[in-house]
């Protein structure tokens, strides 16, 4: 039945003209939301095509003259290689639930970045060259044309999504949007159209290892500064090995942890934590980079680029590989490694030297995320905790995307930091686990020239933070992802400047009384312990 | 604010105030749907339909503040607070796309609000000066939100060279021990006087 309206109702006539169809609105191209154009030399050092001189503001993109040749036969070429994406072309009803789940739509308001119109973009004209119906009907049909003003659009929008997939967990179909994010990029990258902010860093990855670019003494010396901050505020002077034939253990992390603050918090975390466990491991210059940029840009440099891990872990004879705090690292170790690069039938099965635990999650990848490993020592009581050094904090946890939803990886930080801080929040239930918020700057858009799309994107979870500093207080902001911790700093110092953001193992490494260490007063960011103001 | 005290404090008797007080609800529903109107039509529908403050941080946040700011140009309440509210609005307009105009004239919205929803009260009672009175003090609350949209934008670009500075911190202290380690000092022969110190201060 009508709802019958209301006499308000009726007397108000809206003298708004009908909007535009979504195809028929053009899409403003606003600076402060693109990231700039891949650098030619990025793209010939990773053999891609069309590397030249260009810039999004200009009106030619300088493409090949048979581009529109080249997409679609690259379309075709992925419908037949993957069925996930036929499938994911042929069967949305449209039924939009998936409309307001995403970040980037609830934060900027654009129907564009609703995860069914971005997929709209594809489908539009996937249905006109590859279906009967859409070749027939055409528009009536949802079709279009391949044009330069849609091809334009695919990379402003594609470049607008962080794989996230929050928007999948509640598509009745299952339709992974992230996927169809990830073959319009493939199908950009084929006419040269990356933005530098991926293609940079995943140069660098393919010729020294990282995507930062760090050479294999700039790695160590970069440790070396850690390392002596370590001392000062411990007394324990570690030494750590590197590239070490004939560990037991290889340690493999992102290199932004490496870099910059607070990451590099961080990376103290678990260097202190390994050497009180006196573990046998090493640190390796070459597999010197966990994440991977290659995955935001194509299955083949995505498998390119992580490669190496398996390589070293050879190479060094090493046991079992274990890896630090990160977020897509995880769902491309978790989910592609094996099958990439794989089987790494050289390496066992990974067994907890301290504990005895067999990690038969990682049985196929033979690799444990260091949350997995730090938990497992706690709940064996393998660690001397002081909670009491985290009491000027009250944390809550930020759950990564590729984590969460990627690798099922919910209980373990959560416990982690149950045992290492008296002050624990949860966030809304609507806002963690599987529904986890976006950080906002995840799969390559953590640039600086797109920083109205990340404070956009950033809104739906700062905004769950910001209720939970208001509620109690909380001031400090955890999680597991190098990326989240570069790019939480600038959302938080935006929309919520009383909360900071550290990784897990930072907050342990505080708590960890280590044998032989001298009475701490600080923690590792030179702040005064509670109870030590003044002593430091 | 100006010390643009409203009458209802004042002690005055002005009628206009107690029917914008009686209409609140109206006035107020029509003014949030005047801003949620300045989104294309598939988001608006979305900010008014989605209640839940987590899934919709653009529609509550709007909402709650403007509401508070009712509350201040009508009843006087919460004046220190005012600025925090009009920053929850403007921070989130300040990065979607919006002009800085359209940014703001949210606020000035609220006078064609008044206009049309206490049109015959207007009329009737003959209250034009009072709506004059009102309108100014809206007035003043533009200007405030110029100065919030300011401050925001410009954290955005301190947010970008925050961000290069951490980035570059750890190079340049490297780079800052090698050219210590390096620095040697020549007399104008060319002959090496003196070595600089291979310590550096960390």
């Amino acid at each position: 039945m009508a709802k019958t309206p209301k006499p308000d109702e009726l007397s108000k006539i809206d003298y708004t003209p009908p909007q535009t169809a979504w195809t028929e609105t053009p899409t403003v191209y606003k600076e402060g939301v693109w990231c700039f154009g891949a650098k030619p030399k990025n793209l010939e050092t990773l053999h891609f095509p069309n590397p030249r001189e260009w810039r999004v503001v200009d009106e030619d993109w300088k493409l090949p003259e048979n581009w529109q040749e080249i997409v679609l036969n690259g379309m075709k070429e992925r419908l037949d290689k993957y069925r996930s994406f036929r499938v994911f072309m042929d069967s949305c009803v449209r039924c939009g639930a998936c409309a307001d789940k995403c970040h980037f739509f609830i934060g900027s308001g654009d129907p564009k970045n609703m995860p069914v119109l971005r997929a709209e973009l594809l489908r539009s004209v996937y249905r006109g060259n590859f279906t009967l119906a859409g070749k027939i009907l055409g528009k009536i049909n949802g079709a279009r044309p391949l044009t330069l003003e849609v091809l334009k659009e695919w990379w402003y929008y594609f470049f607008q999504c962080t794989e996230c997939r929050r928007c999948s967990v509640f598509c009745p179909y299952g339709i992974d949007t992230a996927e169809i994010t990830m073959m319009g990029r493939e199908l950009l990258n084929l006419l040269g159209l990356n933005i530098d902010w991926i293609a940079g860093p995943a140069a660098n990855c393919y010729m020294k290892g990282n995507h930062l670019g760090l050479e294999p003494h700039t790695i160590v010396g970069n440790l070396e500064y850690m390392l002596d901050d370590i001392e000062t505020v411990t007394g324990i002077k570690i030494t750590p090995s590197f590239n070490r034939k004939g560990a037991e253990i290889l340690f493999v992390t992102p290199s932004g942890d490496l870099f910059a603050d607070p990451g590099t918090y961080t990376c103290m975390g678990y260097l202190m934590l390994l050497h009180e466990l006196g573990l046998d491991y090493t640190w390796s210059t070459y597999a010197s980079e966990g994440g991977n940029f290659g995955f935001f840009t194509s299955n083949e440099l995505a498998k390119r680029l992580n490669s190496k891990i398996y390589a070293e872990a050879k190479r060094l004879g090493v046991k079992w590989i274990l890896g630090g705090e990160c977020g897509h690292m995880w769902r491309v170790l978790n989910q592609y490694m094996d099958t990439w690069n794989g089987p790494a039938d050289f390496l066992e099965v990974p067994k907890s030297p301290i504990t005895g635990t067999v990690f038969e999650n990682a049985k196929s990848t033979k690799m444990v995320h260091i949350a997995e490993f730090t938990a497992d020592l706690i709940k064996h009581g393998k660690l001397k905790l002081d909670k009491k050094r985290n009491d000027n904090l009250k944390v809550t946890f930020h759950d990564s995307c590729n984590t969460s939803r990627g690798m099922g990886l919910f209980e373990e930080p959560r416990y982690i930091i149950d045992n290492v801080c008296n002050n624990f929040y949860e966030m809304d239930e609507l806002t963690t686990r599987e529904k986890t918020f976006c950080c906002g700057s995840g799969s390559g858009l953590n640039a600086g020239e797109n920083m109205e799309l990340r404070m956009r994107g950033g809104l739906p979870r700062a905004n769950a933070v910001k209720d939970v500093a208001e509620k109690y207080g909380v001031n400090m902001l955890a999680n597991v992802c190098a990326i989240d911790r570069a790019v939480l700093t600038a959302s938080m110092d935006y929309w919520v400047p009383s909360v900071k953001v550290t990784g897990v193992h930072e907050l342990v490494a505080n708590a960890l009384i280590m044998k032989g260490e001298k009475e701490r007063t600080t923690n590792l960011r030179g702040e005064p312990l509670p109870g030590m103001e003044g002593q430091e | 604010m100006g010390g643009n005290i409203p009458p209802c404090e004042q002690g005055h008797e002005m009628k206009l105030y107690s029917f914008l007080s009686e209409k609140k609800t109206a006035v107020m529903n029509r003014w949030y749907d005047a801003i949620l109107n300045t989104y294309p039509s598939d988001t608006s529908k979305f900010l008014k339909g989605q209640k839940n403050p987590f899934m919709n941080p653009v529609g509550s946040t709007t909402f709650h503040a403007i509401e508070s700011l009712y509350e201040y140009l009508v009843h006087g309440e919460g004046k220190d607070e005012v600025p925090l509210f009009l920053d929850n609005i403007i921070r989130i307009r300040a990065v979607q796309d919006f002009t800085p105009a359209q940014c703001v004239r949210f606020i000035l919205s609220l006078k064609e609000t008044v206009r049309e929803e206490l049109k015959d009260e207007i009329s009737v009672h003959g209250l034009q000066y009072e709506l004059l009175e009102f309108e100014s003090r809206i007035d003043e609350l533009s200007l405030l939100a110029f100065d919030i949209y300011m401050k925001c934008r410009e954290k955005l670009y301190q947010l970008k060279a925050t961000e290069l500075q951490r980035w570059t911190y750890r190079r340049l202290q490297k780079a800052d021990e090698i050219y210590k380690e390096e620095c040697v000092y020549k007399d104008i022969h060319n002959e090496v006087i003196e070595f600089g110190r291979k310590e550096v201060d960390k």
